[in-house]
């Protein structure tokens, strides 16, 4: 049988090869057949989620919610010391020095990544926004989200801390970080789903040690991420009781 | 009643931790000590849910919500606090270990209504969501304002505990709902 894995469609570009690389590393490691397929947005991977096409996924906090509630996911590891943190930017001539000076008819550029939209519209509370009161602009990258704040077409933008600081800096001297979320508590996650659960143990028993041998660190260096710490049953349950706190 | 701040180093912070475990050992939650309050402040008698009462110190002083953080707590099914993050700390002014097997209701404000709280208990009780604006009430008697949501925690089909999850609220609402709250509590009154 051929097990299919993909990846949370908001990983970084920079980093695609990188995950065909794990793929191979994982065949090889449990000596199954993996296909590893990408998809280009949100909706099209909730799509074969839901058609139960998918075995394996590094997913954002969000889907992970949906995962392990509604599909009997599981949890195996969170990267470590990636945290799925939220900026939202302002042009850096505006004059807008904090939140709560955004004014109702903001108009607001994002991406589709469900889990930085939710945060980010949580740290707008404050100005007494919402969808309702909002000019929504979704886009279909944070190199969008940026440029539409350059050009001068948005007034405000929601990133991933991650690709906000991952812009040139050239690009990042145009803009002023207004706000950024300092969770903590909310991660990607690699999940298996039920047809890979007798082989939980053993997955993530290899995630958690791909630091120790020179082709784990090489798989990982090709990922960017310095490791993978084991996630228990509670702190992923931990983390979706959170989700649905503030959803 | 009011006073102001004292100091006292008559009693080592060690014996101070010893017994703050004893009464909790003991289930008793103790009085708002004035040494631990700052600025000028006012003396009530809160009596709790669970029949319980304590003597609480308040002032007027707010400590305004951090941008960007979430206060997340949980608690087990009788509302006895069993983890805490570290904005809930820094907001809270009480440390880990004094917060950690206490009831919630350690933060309970005065200006809130009761009506409120039996609200939320019947909710999250029933196993849904329950979202509001709430005054908290910190060591120091000053206050800090969010917007809460508190879900239960369902283990294999059972609530074992809820998890609390407070964030910066919009100012407007926020007074809104304090408006509503001082209306309820004289009614309450």
């Amino acid at each position: 049988m051929t097990y299919q894995m993909t990846v949370s469609p908001d990983f970084s570009p920079r980093h695609i090869a990188g995950w065909y690389i794990f793929n191979t590393w994982l065949q090889k490691t449990l000596g199954e057949d993996i296909h590893l397929e990408l998809y280009q947005d949100f909706e099209s991977q909730r799509k074969s989620i839901r058609e139960d096409k998918i075995d394996l996924i590094y997913a954002n906090p969000f889907d992970a919610s949906m995962l392990i509630r509604e599909k009997g996911f599981i949890a195996l590891a969170r990267p470590l010391g990636k945290e799925d943190e939220v900026v939202i930017a302002v042009p850096a001539n505006s004059p807008v020095n904090k939140v709560e000076e955004l004014q109702s008819g903001l108009r607001l550029a994002f991406t589709d990544d469900p889990n930085v939209h939710l945060v980010g519209m949580i740290m707008l509370e404050p100005a007494n926004l919402s969808s309702e009161n909002i000019r929504l602009q979704m886009v279909d990258s944070y190199a969008v989200v940026a440029k539409q704040l350059l050009r001068g077409e948005a007034d405000a933008g929601i990133f991933l801390k991650e690709a906000f600081y991952g812009l040139s800096s050239l690009t990042r001297r145009e803009m002023r970080p207004l706000v950024e979320s300092q969770i903590s508590d909310i991660f990607h996650a690699f999940l298996v789903g039920p047809r890979l659960a007798d082989k939980k143990d053993a997955i993530q028993d290899a995630l958690v040690r791909m630091t120790e041998t020179p082709g784990g660190r090489s798989v990982l260096e090709a990922l960017g991420i310095a490791g993978w710490a084991n996630v228990s049953r509670e702190d992923a349950e931990f983390m979706v009781d959170l989700m649905d706190a503030i959803r | 009643m009011s006073g102001t701040r004292k100091h006292t180093n008559s009693i080592q912070p060690e014996i101070q931790a010893a017994q703050w475990r004893l009464r909790r050992f003991q289930g008793i939650m103790e009085d708002m000590r004035p040494e631990d309050v700052v600025g000028e402040y006012r003396e009530y008698e809160l009596t709790y849910y669970d029949g319980t009462s304590r003597k609480v110190l308040v002032t007027d002083i707010e400590t305004p919500y951090p941008d960007g953080k979430l206060i997340v707590s949980r608690t087990n099914t009788a509302g006895v606090i069993t983890h805490v993050n570290q904005a809930f700390v820094d907001m809270s002014g009480y440390t880990r270990e004094e917060l950690i097997g206490q009831p919630h209701y350690i933060l309970r404000h005065p200006d809130m209504p009761r009506a409120a709280f039996k609200d939320l208990w019947d909710t999250v009780q029933s196993g849904k969501k329950w979202e509001g604006y709430v005054k908290n009430l910190r060591k120091d008697g000053g206050y800090y304002l969010v917007f809460a949501s508190v879900v239960p925690n369902v283990r294999d089909g059972k609530i074992v505990g809820y998890t609390s999850v407070r964030r910066k609220p919009s100012r407007q609402k926020m007074e809104a709902a304090l408006r509503l709250y001082a209306r309820m509590r004289e009614k309450e009154a």
